[in-house]
């Protein structure tokens, strides 16, 4: 259905000019409630060696015990955050928050990524190999978070209540994602190869969002300025939006999107003023 | 001993007593202000010293939204205010969150914390007044009272304008015991009424919906029964049009509604000793001055009109303002004031909400962000400051940013700063629109504002103006022990280095209350006992009894029952009742 719809991706951060140290995180048992591991970041490792990052204190409910509690940490971290990786060997669905703030580095996570990975971060880059839980890349503001698998709600979204979500770097989700991608975007771009449910795009302000598959519906509602592009079928298409034109080929910054798109303007439900563009894949909704 | 302690060798400031950076030691015996102490009493005393520091009466703020429905609308509404600012608890200390609205913990540590030990809760809807009582009860360390919003009131309303004077004052009276609240606060007087409709207020002489009562009676009518009663607190007054383009005009007509009125203080309380008149003589209380000066007719052509309305207030001896300044960044803005809430959020397209408060008033909250990008907001923190410099006499202004509406009390820091330091106001006027700049005054002010000067502002003038100078604001014999230690040095004071300013206001380096340190230097150390003030106030049995009758009439308009309808002294946290108008 999304023949002909081409993505490229430019999934590399600007590469460090130094060499990396890495630091290893191996869990070692299995969480209850989960981890706050704000903590988990290039920035608080670096300039550490593994014994005094095995004693970083790490929330846990009501109480924090040390970061060596829950994993086997080896190496040692490099003298910035810029020469610091930080692998984590094994699965992180119960530890929230990596990566949180982050603003150089890398983190690569072998397995999935608990809620909030990548919020906050301002340069990096984090690579979650499995999925990522909620809140992924949340208020996100320089960087790269690249998730190989599938993601949940929120992703690159505001916090609950804030009306401004992520306003700069790149998410790059390889399979789908849920509900409220992206919601009160200011700028940046979220590329998503599979597909979207609910309120992509909700309440937009800038940059750039691009799904590659279908989304089920409220696509950009109370969007006021930005991009939306879904390559595949929008289920239920948002009622504030007026179709300006067809368009054989969508060009977004390094994105180059070729097929034939509808194009519309909205969401005019809210606001008479608003400036937001949605592309939708023309041969997917032939009745758009 | 609790309570007990002498701070030695500071550089005292007590405009009550005119004491201008004296070198003096400050006596405290079971949280009262002393003399002195005795030999035997020093051994167990707490002893600062405060040598090369700042000593003043502990904080008062007149005028700040901290504790009820509204606030806690505030808090609920907005999520994003509070995952980032957040306290973690200690073994002494709760924890909390919330940065334009703190719960109720956080706020009294952070006022602690600035050396504030007294606050009063501006606006408590008398429905609304037994949760108001409950958040006060639960914010520790700040001794606290609240003013009751009845500037629309339906039995008031009604008594105000069949002219029956008698009976409005026996409403009141009956409304501050039944309500445990301290003095009369009027939102919009006659508009939030018509709000009800859908509609508003904007001159004096218009009358209100079915109750045909005009602002400029409900003002007068309010004022009258404050004085016959003998009030602690001058008439509480937010103009009509509040924030609109032009509305400097009907603020300046609303305060010579009041010029000329005798104000009457009958408190029966024992007054701690002061040099000056510790009585209020003022007959109105302005709040939040800067959000009622604009003038011009649109957005697009709004100035300031704080001159004018200052010119009046410096030719005149009725009014006492506080400023409502607005320090930049995030803010909640909440009043009575139900239609201005609506008309901010066809400006802003925020989240709001509005509460019709049955018989009593409205309501509403609008989340807002005051950007140093934006031609109005820059002109309005040019107008805050110059309601506090504009005014020639600092007896007649009180420092506030209407806290949360122009920012958080958190912010007075910079307050304080921006009215000492003209080289902090032309930093900010660098970095903000010029509008600030081209549509007000206050680029060609150079005053800058003494430590005697901002202890008027900040403890002085506030505990005079309503009514708590018998033990508040001033370090005088008999005064409660509500003490800061800044860490400003008077004698090297450079208003050039705010930044040492900021630094020495954002955190205390002492803060006492009733004798005993409850903060050093921004960390919370004690918890000791608060209290509620409110006004008992006395009338004539006979009268009361007309009133009530009345009152019982009309009650089965409300939602609640009679037997219900009072707040019980067991919801204050150490109730502290002031006799008005009559003894016990």
């Amino acid at each position: 259905m999304t023949e002909g719809v081409f993505i490229h991706k430019k999934v590399d951060a600007e590469k460090g000019t130094g060499e990396m140290e890495e630091v290893t995180l191996i869990p070692i048992k299995e969480i209850d409630i989960k981890l706050e591991a704000d903590l988990i970041t290039p920035d608080s490792f670096a300039g550490k060696s593994a014994e005094e990052i095995g004693k970083l204190s790490i929330w846990q409910g009501p109480k924090t015990y040390p970061l060596s509690d829950f994993f086997e940490v080896i190496g040692s971290a490099g003298s910035s955050a810029a020469e610091t990786l930080i692998r984590i060997k094994g699965d992180a669905m119960r530890v929230k928050r990596i990566g949180e703030g982050m603003s150089a580095g890398k983190i690569e996570i072998e397995g999935s990524a608990g809620m909030h990975v990548g919020s906050g971060m301002k340069g990096g880059e984090i690579v979650v190999n499995g999925d990522a839980d909620s809140w992924a890349g949340m208020e996100m503001l320089g960087g790269l978070l690249h998730i190989k698998g599938n993601a949940v709600d929120h992703v690159g979204c505001a916090y609950r209540g804030k009306w401004h979500g992520m306003k700069g770097g790149r998410i790059v989700i390889e399979g789908s994602a849920r509900h409220q991608l992206g919601g009160g975007m200011d700028g940046g771009e979220i590329l998503v190869e599979g597909n979207v449910e609910s309120f992509c795009g909700i309440r937009q302000n800038g940059g750039v969002i691009v799904v590659n598959g279908s989304a089920l519906r409220g696509v950009g509602a109370e969007m006021a300025g930005g991009t939306i592009v879904i390559g595949g079928k929008i289920e239920r298409f948002s009622p504030g939006f007026e179709y300006l034109s067809m368009e054989n080929k969508v060009t977004l910054g390094e994105v180059e999107l070729i097929g034939e798109f509808k194009k519309f303007t909205g969401d005019y439900a809210i606001s008479k003023r608003a400036k937001g563009a949605l592309y939708v894949s023309a041969d997917a909704n032939p009745d758009l | 001993m609790a309570g007990t302690i002498a701070i030695k060798n500071g550089y005292v400031f007590d405009p009550l007593n005119e004491i201008n950076g004296e070198i003096m030691d400050v006596y405290v015996r079971d949280g009262k202000v002393v003399k002195e102490l005795t030999a035997a009493e020093m051994k167990t005393a707490k002893i600062i010293d405060a040598s090369g520091m700042t000593v003043m009466p502990g904080g008062v703020d007149s005028h700040s939204h901290v504790a009820g429905a509204k606030v806690n609308a505030g808090r609920s509404m907005r999520p994003e205010d509070h995952y980032k600012a957040n306290l973690q608890k200690t073994a002494l200390t709760h924890s909390g969150s919330g940065y334009t609205v703190p719960s109720v913990y956080k706020q009294g540590y952070d006022y602690a914390a600035m050396g504030y030990t007294t606050v009063f809760e501006a606006a408590i809807p008398p429905f609304e007044a037994l949760h108001t009582h409950e958040e006060m009860r639960a914010t520790p360390l700040l001794d606290m009272g609240g003013y009751l919003i009845l500037g629309n009131n339906f039995f008031l309303m009604r008594y105000l304008r069949d002219g029956d004077i008698e009976k409005a004052a026996a409403y009141v009276a009956w409304m501050m015991k039944t309500h445990k609240s301290y003095g009369i606060k009027c939102v919009n007087p006659a508009g939030v009424e018509n709000w009800s409709w859908g509609k508003n207020i904007h001159s004096l002489d218009e009358a209100n919906i079915h109750f045909e009562i005009t602002p400029r009676e409900t003002i007068k009518g309010l004022s009258e029964v404050n004085e016959v009663l003998g009030m602690p607190v001058p008439l509480h007054l937010h103009a009509n049009n509040l924030g609109h383009p032009g509305c400097y005009e009907i603020t300046k007509d609303s305060l010579q509604i009041l010029d000329g009125i005798k104000p009457r203080q009958d408190m029966d309380v024992e007054w701690a000793e002061t040099k000056m008149d510790p009585a209020r003589d003022c007959s109105v209380y302005l709040a939040h001055m800067m959000f009622n000066s604009f003038a011009g007719t649109t957005w697009g052509d709004c100035e300031s009109g704080v001159k004018e309305i200052a010119d009046y207030i410096n030719n005149k001896d009725h009014v006492v303002i506080d400023s409502g300044c607005t320090p930049f960044g995030e803010a909640t803005v909440m009043t009575g004031d139900g239609p201005a809430i609506q008309d901010m959020y066809k400006l802003t397209g925020n989240k709001w909400s509005n509460t019709d408060v049955e018989m009593e008033g409205g309501s509403g909250v609008i989340p807002f962000t005051y950007l140093k990008s934006n031609p109005v907001h820059s002109l309005q923190w040019a107008m805050g400051l110059e309601c506090l410099l504009l005014i020639n006499d600092p007896w007649k202004t009180i420092m506030t940013t209407d806290s949360p509406n122009g920012g958080p009390f958190t912010k007075y820091p910079e307050v304080m700063a921006w009215i000492m330091s003209e080289a902090f106001r032309k930093q900010t006027f660098s970095e903000c629109h010029k509008w600030a700049n081209d549509r007000s005054e206050l680029g060609g002010i150079n005053r800058e504002l003494s430590l005697y000067d901002l202890a008027v502002l900040t403890r002085a003038n506030p505990a005079r103006t309503i009514g708590m100078s018998h033990r508040k604001g001033s370090l005088g014999l008999g005064a409660d022990g509500d003490i800061t230690v800044y860490d400003i040095n008077p004698q090297q004071l450079d208003p050039n280095n705010f930044e040492a300013l900021l630094r020495a206001f954002r955190k205390a380096e002492y803060t006492v209350k009733d004798g005993e340190i409850v903060a050093v230097k921004g960390e919370i150390v004690s918890l000791p006992e608060k209290r509620t003030y409110y006004s008992e106030v006395h009338v004539e049995g006979e009268k009361e009894k007309e009133m009530l009758a009345d009152v019982k009439e009309w009650f089965r308009y409300y939602t609640l029952g009679f037997a219900n309808y009072p707040t019980p002294e067991k919801y204050l946290a150490n109730p502290t009742p002031i006799q008005v108008n009559g003894e016990r």
